[in-house]
């Protein structure tokens, strides 16, 4: 069955299928490939299949059921619900029950999806293989010796896999766009502000953002309808008057006319062959229909990735101290006094990458060190936030890859942190400057590993973006294609 | 001991608890004695994924308390968070302001006890959120209760302006009545709404040279007492150790010490031998607060004449002793009264008897303001009117007083019902007089032969004809009829 | 060169040595392993070489950026609304003794 959002919904909503059916059927497909492929950290087959029986009454009465109506849904591991546990893929909240949903869940919810079950994800959602899960391993459904990407890996390789028919994923410095470009689907970041980050549990708060992952444009479209808007818990989420929330899907299948692409030479080198070849084709692509291709210096990107690990890690330290012992979460047993726990819980609670960058983090705020980090990124930060508005004088979008390679091996990268760092070097820079980027499939590796096409847009330019991204998509076929593991 | 010549120098830090319906940054209710975490959600006990959202009326109280304190209202601030593991602050940070306070470089006026007022400067004033409470259990543990964690707070900060316990004490019982009358804060030191931390050190001049002992912050300061104790007790304990071990500034470290007000000294907590790295920054969680210029005149509409001025003009313009004036000011609802009810044509020193010897006696076994008993303004006057007419007596009006407090009915109804009102028709009474003077001839005999016991006769004859009376004789009339007679 | 020498060259250009490890763990409350520490000494000396390359920008006359956000006053009416409840919050407690939380004993 073909469990693409949108021809779903529209099936469901006709009375062609039944709701129920189809989250049978992605159940079906979890249980023969999830064993393999290591999507799901928690699944709620009885509760997704009781859930759907409604929704199918309601429709069969003639209500509306919401323009997620009966699609099974997936989420990442790190927004709260009050079903199951909210893990981020960590020792330390394995068995913690938030006791509110997130927003973007009650909103999923309010659609008419139904949520079949949470996915892996690097720990706290730091890092860029779904390696640093403390709970799971997650494979890449193209090549299983390959790594599915992260931080939201489980939420990519769900979506690749059939096994859901969109997820959730949130993006700090690439997690959205870099599992979905290593796992051949759709990956969108909002801007900064337009997504409620009310309910999902923070890496770096002046940077995360929730974002779906989808098998097409379509359907991130759609999901953006659902979960975009002001939410007056999250003080960080733009209102209404400021920035009004647009019809995404209304006419994504509308060509943009006299659109302006940007090409970044600084970023035009230092990409793989096979990647950079898919790229230069894609933009071929644009270029016929009709698009104009300008060259924009963006000179302070190099520096995206020095920026992003002292901005985010100095945020992280302060959002994780709370993971301590004491309120919730993991104590350590071995306790003497009341400083144990804290050190020990935290000790055995999070894994390596995590207790990484919360010393990174902790570092660079300490005093001393405050100005030539901390302080410096920020500054550095404004800069680059500033040849995004000057490229947008001039431009619609920027096209750059989404990463430098194809989804590499396990255990590639997990010696060296800056390797692996160092390759988010495509992605950071529009969480940096808060504007949205999308990572679409633009073609395949010698090794058959899909490759991704990264656009990036003035902020709360989502739906021009989605637009942009769908003229590509309808002259291609990459997105049609399924991994060999279904 | 030898007698050193010294100066005192004292700073304070104040914790100002805003009277506000909920907490700082959530919707839980503001608690005072509740069961034990019963007033939080996941927003103050720091949960994954829940965010901060400002309380308006805290930002606006603590704008208003900033400029009842002469203070430059920021017209930009923002959030910073403090860092500090402690079992009673469950996010491991505080949300503080740093670097750009709401509030800085004003100062607050006290009465120095000649007379004259001195001006104490203030350094900057912030608003942050409270921490929970840490109970020390007989057992080897600790108990924590959230109830309080996340309580608006306004942090003030003197400069070392203050150089004696009284001034101290001063200052705080200032700031009380300040804040009581802008409604800032219920300012209950009790209840720990106002907490005084002095920051204590001593200049002592030695043989032509100049020392400074190390600075002491006392803390667990719970009344006006205390704080004036424990400074006193301070000054002598830094004189004794400086005279024993010569110990200054430069050789020794702050110390943290609190108050054991059952044994009258301060003692030692804790030895700063280096600052603690709080590690401050931006909190990314939320937007800076701008104070626009109508907001700002809005605010600034709540402002109100400062006691220690309207005490001295009530001395001025009303002719009351600086006592009275002082009383009647302390509470701005009991000032506002008084002046309505003079306004309403009441002798100002009459109304000021009624109010303090009678109002504010009943209002405090009550429980509420003198201006809550129920009483209005134009009857306080009418009754002060009748009082000085001569129409009542003063034991009189006290009894009509306390019944005001229950009916609505006017005063001279009252003192009618009640049969109240004095005989001032001379015929009347001379009648009664000479009745008296007929029944009592040992006694007339006695003032007619003067000396000693002439007085007590004269007492003994009026005392009679009150008793005839029933005491609504008016005293003055009887004493002018009986010098006549006799 | 010998070996010697581009083993001090090694340790000189350590940005962070075992014992400022030592104390940043601290500062983090993370009770750290000595194979721990020195793996982190040496990895975050590489991370923060790295870093540095943002000292070839002149950012004298740039603000620091701390939020891409076009807001400010996201404000709210000081309206009490029903809390968790005792129960509810405890819920996730590790170790609670009555209606509160439990930890070992707290030393000042
Ligand atoms: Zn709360």
């Amino acid at each position: 069955m073909d469990c693409n959002c949108k021809k779903l919904r529209d099936d469901i909503a006709a009375g062609r299928i039944k709701s129920a059916e189809a989250v049978e059927a992605v159940f079906d497909t979890i249980e023969k490939n999830d064993s393999k492929i290591g999507s799901y950290i928690s699944t709620f087959k009885e509760q997704a299949i009781a859930n759907s029986k409604q929704l199918d009454e309601k429709i069969s009465t003639g209500k509306s059921a919401g323009i997620l109506a009966g699609t099974p849904i997936a989420i990442k591991d790190n927004m709260c619900t009050t079903f199951g546990a909210t893990s981020c893929a960590s020792k330390m909240l394995e068995n913690f029950h938030a006791p509110y949903n997130a927003t973007v869940v009650e909103k999923l919810i309010s659609a008419g999806a139904i949520i079949i079950g949470k996915t892996n994800m690097d720990e706290f959602a730091m890092g860029s293989s779904t390696e640093n899960s403390a709970l799971l391993k997650t494979v890449n459904p193209w090549n299983t010796q390959c790594v599915p990407g992260g931080s939201s890996g489980g939420s990519a390789a769900a979506v690749a896999a059939g096994m859901c028919s969109a997820a959730l994923g949130s993006d700090t410095g690439g997690s959205i766009r870099q599992p979905a470009s290593f796992c051949g689907v759709v990956g969108l970041k909002p801007t900064y502000g337009r997504v409620s980050r009310f309910g999902l549990v923070a890496f770096g708060s002046s940077l995360d953002q929730i974002g779906p992952i989808t098998q097409n444009v379509t359907d991130a479209a759609l999901m953006m309808n659902v979960i975009a808007g002001h939410d007056p818990a999250d003080s960080t989420s733009v209102d209404e008057k400021t920035a009004p929330v647009c019809d995404c899907l209304e006419k994504i299948d509308e060509p943009i006319g006299n659109l302006k692409i940007a090409v970044v030479p600084q970023f035009n080198t230092g990409a793989d062959g096979d990647v950079q070849k898919a790229i230069n084709e894609a933009i071929e692509v644009y270029k016929k229909m009709g698009a104009e291709i300008v060259e924009i210096d963006m000179p302070h990107l190099e520096y995206s990735v020095a920026v992003y690990y002292i901005v985010a890690t100095a945020e992280a330290s302060g959002n994780l101290a709370r993971y301590d012992g004491v309120h919730y979460g993991h104590r350590a047993e071995d306790i003497e006094n009341y400083i144990d726990v804290y050190c020990k819980s935290r000790a055995a609670g999070f894994g390596k990458e995590v207790k990484r960058r919360i010393m990174l983090g902790t570092y660079a705020l300490s005093s001393g060190y405050y100005d030539a980090y901390y302080l410096k990124a920020l500054k550095v930060r404004n800069l680059i936030r500033g040849d995004f508005l000057r490229a947008f004088e001039k431009c619609d979008c920027v096209l750059i890859p989404t990463c430098p390679t194809t989804a590499f091996k396990f255990g590639e990268k997990m010696d060296d942190p800056l390797k692996m760092y160092l390759s988010d070097v495509y992605t950071i820079a529009a969480n940096l400057a808060g504007v949205p980027a999308i990572s679409i499939p633009c073609g395949f590796d010698g090794n058959d590993l899909p490759i991704g096409l990264q656009l990036m847009a003035p902020a709360f330019g989502e739906d021009k973006l989605l637009r942009i991204a769908r003229m590509f998509e309808s002259k291609t076929d990459w997105h049609k294609r399924r991994p060999p593991i279904i | 001991m030898e007698n050193l010549e010294y100066k005192i120098i004292v700073g304070l830090e104040i914790h100002v608890q805003l009277l506000t319906k909920s907490k700082m940054f959530c919707s839980c209710a503001i608690s005072f004695g509740e069961r034990a975490n019963s007033r939080v959600c996941p927003v103050c006990v720091g949960m994954p994924g829940s965010l901060p959202v400002m309380n308006k009326k805290a930002v606006e109280l603590s704008a208003l308390a900033g400029m009842a304190l002469n203070c430059k209202i920021a017209k930009f601030t923002k959030w910073d968070r403090k860092s500090y593991y402690y079992p009673d602050l469950p996010k491991n940070y505080q949300i503080s302001q740093y670097d750009l306070p709401l509030a800085a470089a004003g100062f607050i006026e006290i009465p120095l006890e000649n007379g004259q007022t001195k001006t104490i400067r203030i350094t900057r004033a912030h608003l942050e959120e409270d921490a929970g409470k840490n109970l020390h259990t007989t057992g080897n543990f600790s108990q924590v209760d959230l109830n309080r964690a996340g309580t608006p707070l306004l942090e003030i900060v003197t400069e070392p302006d203050l150089s004696s316990a009284a001034e101290v004490r001063s200052l705080a019982v200032e700031l009380q009545r300040i804040v009581r009358y802008l409604g800032v804060s219920e300012a209950d030191m009790q209840k720990g709404h106002m907490r005084f931390e002095p920051n204590v050190n001593l200049h002592i001049t030695k043989d032509g040279k100049e020392y400074k002992t190390p600075i002491a912050e006392i803390k667990n300061l719970n009344s006006f007492r205390a704080i004036e104790r424990s400074v006193d007790y301070e000054v002598q304990r830094q004189l004794d150790e400086f005279s024993r071990t010569g110990i200054t500034m430069e050789t020794g470290n702050k110390t943290t010490r609190g108050w054991d007000d059952d044994a009258g000294k301060t003692v030692l907590q804790r030895e700063k031998e280096e600052a603690n790295d709080y590690r401050y920054f931006p909190d990314p969680d939320l937007v800076p607060v701008e104070f626009t210029d109508s907001w700002l005149a809005e605010i600034r509409a709540g402002l109100c004449e400062m006691p220690i001025k309207r005490q001295l003009r009530f001395v001025n313009e009303y002719d009351l002793s600086d006592y009275d004036a002082g009383v009647l000011t302390a509470e701005r609802t009991t000032a506002d009264f008084f002046e309505e009810a003079v306004k309403s044509g009441g002798q100002s020193k009459r109304v000021c008897n009624l109010l303090t010897q009678v109002g504010l006696k009943m209002a405090n076994e009550a429980n509420c303001s003198a201006a809550e008993l129920g009483i209005t303004a134009e009857n306080l006057a009418k009754l002060a009117k009748m009082a000085d007419g001569g129409q009542i007596s003063a034991t009189a009006a006290k009894t009509i007083m306390e019944k005001m407090t229950q009916t609505a009915d006017e005063p001279k109804v009252i003192a009618e019902q009640l049969n109240l009102i004095q005989k001032n028709d001379t015929a009347e009474l001379e009648v009664i007089v000479e009745k008296i003077l007929a029944e009592n001839a040992k006694a007339v005999e006695d003032v007619k032969s003067g000396g000693k016991k002439s007085k007590a006769a004269k007492g003994f004859l009026l005392g009679q004809v009150m008793q005839k009376t029933k005491g609504r004789a008016n005293p003055k009339v009887v004493a002018e009829i009986l010098e006549r007679k006799l | 060169m010998p070996r010697f020498f581009f083993w001090m060259a090694e340790v000189m250009s350590k940005k962070i040595d075992a014992e400022l490890v030592k104390k940043v763990a601290k500062l983090s409350r993370l009770e750290l392993t000595e194979t721990e520490v020195a793996e982190f000494a040496n990895q975050l000396s590489a991370i923060l070489d790295y870093v540095e390359k943002m000292e070839q920008l002149d950012t004298t006359d740039v603000q620091p950026l701390a939020h891409c956000l076009p807001i400010s006053n996201c404000l709210r009416d000081d309206c009490a609304k029903p809390s968790l409840g005792t129960e509810k919050i405890l819920e996730n407690a590790p170790d609670t003794d009555g209606d509160f939380f439990k930890v070992p004993k707290i030393l000042d």
